[in-house]
């Protein structure tokens, strides 16, 4: 049930857009040979090339009008909002709507928030998983691997079958209303972020880390200096999938923050959308709305090739 | 393994020179045990702390009948008799089996989408992108997008469909709409994460064997059908099983565009319920009654997937 690592790898080749020159290299080929020019299956009809252009066009701009239209309403006045026919461009623009954003709601307090558990959970528990990955990939325990088994099975168990009784424990010292919820319980190292790099590691031989070891490094320093720099490309890509995962949750925080200032940026935007949809503040909610979904944009658009190639890995190492 | 001792009669060691080796490698070991120890200790705890512990007593309290703070009184196995005399309980089960429509839905365009980005084709890593924007946004946000977008008179999409001469419903407030709607809005935002991984699998594919079989003098729908599908099957295999999972955890949505669970209870979700009656009604034992049926079906369901797939295996060589 899997596809074999060379596939894999030129999967992840073909997405980074390398793949792009081999299939020139591969068409010169093909007309040399001569055989294959007239009905050869790799051939493409250019007119069929045309055509699904067109319909990817008509896709593309499917997915991306409603996040146009969102930005488009965001900066309308109240009014402009209900225009029929509506305006895709605002006349007038109205900027003040990101400014009321920042000074009239909780925003602000939400992207602090946000990015406290973010930040905390993400950059902690990868340095966790990373450790508990090496360990399990590298060194000796009896029993490891009936360890790693057990680790695995909580990728079986839904969170809704965990919240209530996570909720109890937490309430009853006293961490309701806080983001300790919200950390602790995945701070301590993520279950698909080991799997990885411990696949990741299987490549590693291991005579380098017994030399390592016979020369005397702590396993603190062969993790640090060997380990870490070899599997950085996977660290970071899970990180950034980790990252995006609770950036975007809603379910937990809905269920431990109350106080409007402690809640994190999902929670805030989703209240606005109750209390600002009955005063019909549509460019209001959709302001927020673009504001939650910028950040994750922009870090998208950076590391676009690694988060790619880390989902088309995820997806065969199945 | 590389630290074992060499045999004596080779390098003429003595016997206490074996013993003392040993014991060094013994205690080496030990030491690297204990680190391997400490370097798994953090998830291990946090399995036990927050997996193990919980679930354990998830079990008892779904036996009690309870609020959450006051006293647990055992009542036995009357929460799973009153979940299955409980029509919310069903109506939501079978909503929630509904959305999953969607996944082949999905599936297929995204399919048919990888087919068209694997050609060479103008702009490709732009539509990749675009295609891909809604996988990377917040499902709060786009829930809420949404929402909006599926107004009767003002939203985007009825809009839309005025240009063709269709007269919209009112998506959210109807009915029969209502979850419809939501199918559409998860397609819409999960079609950019499995095209990329379709596209992974279909540029994977060798072309020798496309090369082959059209010498053979096999059609277009043949070669789809011989070569590219069962290709990409183990994609399509892990799309189905993690979309079945998510999609029976399906709430943000359902609580951000109908907060009452919908017209006539038409979008209420498992999770939803569950999440309802726990925290906005207080019926903790139940909830969690519920939460545990939830589990366990999401459970079967996954292991009836992989024996299906394991029956299907195959090898194109």
């Amino acid at each position: 049930m899997s596809l074999n690592a060379n596939s894999a790898r030129a999967a992840s080749r073909a997405l980074a857009g390398a793949g792009e020159p081999d299939q020139g290299r591969q068409a010169p080929q093909l007309k040399k040979r001569g055989l294959f020019q007239a009905k050869g299956a790799t051939q493409e009809s250019p007119r069929v090339n045309a055509l699904l252009t067109v319909i990817l066009s008509i896709g593309a701009v499917v997915m991306a009008a409603p996040l146009v239209w969102m930005v488009s309403t965001s900066l309308k006045t109240k009014d402009a909002v209900y225009a029929l026919p509506p305006e895709w461009i605002p006349d007038p623009f109205v900027w003040d709507t990101y400014r009321r954003v920042f000074d009239d709601t909780y925003v602000l307090s939400g992207i602090k928030n946000s990015l406290i558990v973010a930040v905390s959970v993400t950059v902690v528990g990868t340095v966790f998983s990373s450790l508990a990955a090496f360990a399990l990939a590298k060194l000796r325990l009896p029993g490891k691997n009936a360890i790693f088994l057990m680790l695995l099975s909580g990728m079986m168990v839904p969170f809704p079958t965990l919240m209530i009784p996570q909720f109890v424990m937490f309430s009853r010292i006293g961490w309701v209303d806080t983001l300790l919820p919200l950390i602790v319980p995945v701070i301590l190292g993520n279950v698909i972020m080991i799997f990885f790099l411990r696949q990741y590691l299987h490549n590693v031989p291991d005579s380098l880390v017994e030399a390592a070891k016979i020369d005397g490094a702590s396993y603190l320093k062969i993790f640090w200096t060997m380990i870490m720099p070899l599997i950085r490309p996977a660290v970071a890509a899970q990180f950034i999938l980790w990252f995006m995962f609770v950036w975007n949750d809603y379910l937990a925080p809905i269920i431990y923050l109350n106080s409007p200032e402690k809640q994190t940026l999902q929670v805030v935007i989703a209240n606005m959308n109750v209390q600002y949809a009955t005063q019909r503040d549509y460019p209001l909610i959709m302001a927020a709305s673009v504001i939650s979904v910028i950040p994750i944009l922009v870090v998208f658009l950076i590391f676009q090739r690694q988060i790619i190639e880390s989902i088309a890995l995820t997806g065969s190492k199945t | 393994m590389a630290t074992t001792a060499p045999p004596a009669e080779q390098t003429g060691w003595t016997k206490q020179d074996i013993k003392a080796s040993r014991k060094a490698n013994r205690k080496l070991h030990r030491k690297e045990h204990a680190w391997a120890a400490a370097f798994m200790a953090p998830p291990v705890i946090g399995w036990v702390a927050f997996l193990l512990f919980p679930m354990g007593f998830s079990i008892y309290a779904s036996l009690t009948n309870w609020n959450g703070l006051g006293n647990m009184t055992f009542v036995g196995l009357d929460n799973y008799t009153r979940l299955i005399q409980d029509p919310y309980f069903w109506k939501a089960l079978w909503n929630t089996v509904f959305y999953m429509i969607g996944i082949p839905i999905g599936l297929a365009i995204s399919l048919a989408l990888a087919l068209a980005l694997s050609r060479k084709i103008r702009g490709r890593t732009f539509f990749r992108t675009v295609y891909y924007i809604p996988v990377i946004s917040s499902l709060a946000a786009i829930a809420i997008l949404w929402q909006w977008a599926y107004n009767g008179d003002f939203g985007l999409v009825n809009q839309a469909l005025d240009l063709i001469g269709i007269d919209g419903p009112n998506w959210l407030q109807d009915p029969t709409w209502s979850k419809p709607a939501l199918i559409i809005m998860a397609v819409w935002k999960g079609l950019g994460y499995s095209t990329l991984l379709y596209l992974a699998a279909v540029q994977a594919v060798p072309r020798s064997l496309y090369e082959a079989a059209s010498l053979d003098g096999a059609s277009g729908w043949k070669r789809f059908t011989k070569i590219t599908w069962p290709m990409v099957q183990p994609v399509t295999f892990f799309l189905v099983v993690t979309n079945i999972i998510a999609g029976s955890m399906i709430f943000t949505e359902i609580n951000i565009m109908t907060p009452t669970g919908g017209p006539s209870w038409s979008t209420a979700s498992l999770v939803w319920y569950v999440w309802n009656q726990a925290f906005r009604n207080l019926q903790m034992g139940y909830a969690t009654a519920m939460a545990l049926v939830l589990g366990i079906l999401v459970l079967i369901v996954t292991a009836i997937q992989f024996r299906i797939n394991r029956a299907n295996e195959f090898s194109i060589d």
